[in-house]
């Protein structure tokens, strides 16, 4: 039992960034894709820089999004960055290959020094399955099977495999094995799927809410679903599953100010733009918009409505926002808000709650878990 | 007693509004059959018109508003659904269809429903069997077979004790539905949102494991 907790070691705060290339409304002007992919590695290392701890990028395969090849940018900025986690938000397990998953995140495992992790999803965008061979309808069966067989091929180091989806596999072995022996931790993300959350706790991984887009109500019921599942499988008792918390601010000093700066992204923003109004999103869902003060109070908050949780990712670059005012957003998060989220979310922690995971956490308890195996094997 | 819960749908947009008071005879005459048998009626209504914005809001953000949010939940967990709506321009109007958009495509199974429409002539009648009828079939409604339309013209038509007149369409259908109802334990179920497919296995199926 860890007597003296450092707050950094409790929650992990980033951000994650979908990859959009959205024209900024009040100029009328899209960065080209170059400028973008350049705006989000230079925005990752910014996150090293200001004192987070995560970076995760989507994954996606249509205009307007450029992030098709997501571990070539983050072994990029694994060679750029010593600290951060490398992760992703997420990586699509369904329309994968999950032989290419093993090996391209193991690679990753290895090239960062075990400064990675990864967050599976399905991706909702129809035409995408058929671009990769699948189909849509078979979303759920290909990310159950397809996150089994990955499990297998990091866990064991031949695998003999025959499924639905993919051609089998004899005494195949999927190369780099994991760093250390210790598999990347993975989180499941999903938005309303309680079969995802269902494989996320009978894994004893870790669960993703995005949390932007909806009232938190919804994701509270599906979390406190996944803790249930997590303490049936017998991984721990529900406070001790790994959740994960997608969040989403704008700030300036003076939160009027914050107001009308963002107000003409949010009012053009792809998602929820030309719908409902900024005063009633932000009552509606976590997005929150005003003083640094404001998003401190406002998530500081969360673990009241979801328990104390491991990881909280801001989206904070996309609808168009400016390079320049993004990194602005990273100064104030990373100077004037996280040190006080580390602070508050740590107060009163109970003791039985863990830490977020790393590749150091995995491996330390890959190591205590050995010796009583290998006396299972003597008796 | 038993308790039963019925929700009104009106879809009219001018105020007062025509297809607001064919769903309003529709429901007196239901709420009558169903107290006669012993039945207790609890009656929610809605104008789409009150919550025009927010069925936009959701159609673009995929969420409800909390105003939106109970009236959704009223109507997936009815005993019963009066939904009546204007004919425009040969079928049900933009607006009602944007409401049944936002609803979840489970939620109204097993529902039963009595369907209505108003329009300026007798000739736009047959869009309830043409379009409003497959809609909740779709949906695995539970739509009674007499459909109620009334034009104009039906207003100030007397009760001439054929069987076509607009109050005798009116009880032939709150009749039906009245039935249904009275059948119904829709809203006294308890729904489990995380209810997994029956045979669901985290780890797969097929040599998966």
């Amino acid at each position: 039992m860890q007597t003296h907790r450092k707050f950094e070691d409790t929650m992990q705060f980033g951000i994650f960034t979908v990859g959009d290339v959205t024209i900024d409304p009040t100029d009328g002007i899209a960065p080209t894709e170059n400028e973008r992919i350049k705006a989000i590695l230079t925005i990752a290392q910014k996150v090293e820089e200001v004192g987070l701890d995560v970076f995760a990028m989507g994954e996606h395969h249509n205009p307007p999004f450029i992030p098709s090849s997501p571990t070539t940018m983050l072994g990029y900025l694994a060679a750029k960055t010593d600290r951060i986690i490398l992760s992703t938000s997420t990586t699509l397990v369904t329309t994968n290959d999950p032989v290419k998953i093993a090996e391209d995140y193991a690679m990753l495992q290895h090239v960062s020094d075990g400064r990675m992790d990864l967050m599976m999803g399905r991706g909702n965008t129809g035409p995408v399955y058929p671009w990769f061979g699948k189909d849509i309808r078979d979303g759920i069966p290909l990310a159950i099977e397809n996150y089994a067989l990955l499990q297998r091929l990091w866990h064991e180091d031949v695998v003999d495999w025959e499924g639905k989806f993919r051609t089998p596999l004899q005494g195949f072995t999927s190369t780099p094995r994991p760093l250390d022996g210790v598999p990347p931790f993975v989180w499941h993300g999903s938005i309303r799927s309680p079969e995802i959350a269902e494989q996320a706790a009978f894994y004893g991984d870790g669960f993703f809410a995005n949390n932007i887009f909806w009232p938190k109500e919804h994701y509270m019921q599906l979390i406190g679903y996944y803790r249930q599942r997590f303490e049936h499988y017998g991984h721990g008792s529900a406070d001790q599953a790994i959740v994960g918390l997608g969040g989403q601010a704008f700030m300036r000093t003076n939160s009027q100010d914050a107001i009308n700066e963002f107000r003409p992204y949010f009012d053009n923003a792809p998602v929820y733009g030309h719908g409902p109004s900024l005063e009633d999103f932000t009552e509606q869902t976590p997005l929150t918009v005003g003083s640094p003060q404001q998003v401190i109070d406002r998530y500081a908050s969360m673990r009241d409505h979801f328990g104390d949780y491991q990881r909280q990712l801001f989206l904070v670059d996309h609808a168009g926002l400016p390079l320049k005012v993004v990194l602005e957003q990273l100064d104030i998060l990373g100077e004037e808000v996280v040190p006080v989220l580390r602070k508050e979310l740590a107060k009163n922690r109970p003791a039985q709650v863990p830490d977020a995971p790393t590749h150091q956490s995995l491996l330390e308890a890959a190591r205590a878990a050995k010796p009583a195996e290998a006396a299972k094997v003597a008796n | 007693m038993q308790k039963r819960r019925i929700s009104v749908v009106s879809a009219g947009l001018s105020q007062p509004s025509s297809t607001r008071l064919l769903a309003d005879r529709l429901t007196d005459a239901t709420v009558r059959r169903l107290t006669e048998s012993g039945v207790e009626v609890e009656v929610e209504l809605v104008e789409l018109r009150d919550v025009a914005k927010d069925v936009t809001n959701n159609l673009l953000t995929g969420f409800p508003s909390p105003r939106l949010s109970s009236v959704i939940e009223a109507v997936s967990t009815a005993d019963g659904l009066i939904a009546v709506t204007p004919i425009f321009t040969t079928s049900y109007s933009g607006l009602f269809k944007s409401f049944i958009d936002v609803l979840d495509p489970q939620a109204l199974g097993d529902l039963p429903v009595l369907i209505g429409a108003t329009g300026g002539t007798e000739r736009h009648s047959l869009a309830l069997d043409y379009a409003m009828r497959p809609l909740f079939n779709y949906l695995h409604a539970v739509v009674v077979p007499t459909a109620v339309y009334a034009a104009s013209g039906d207003w100030g038509a007397a009760e001439n004790g054929s069987s076509s007149s607009l109050p005798d369409r009116i009880e032939r259908a709150a009749g039906e539905l009245a039935m249904l109802v009275e059948g119904s334990e829709r809203s006294s179920l308890v729904r489990d949102p995380f209810a997994l497919p029956a045979g669901f296995s985290p780890v797969g199926g097929f040599g998966a494991q």
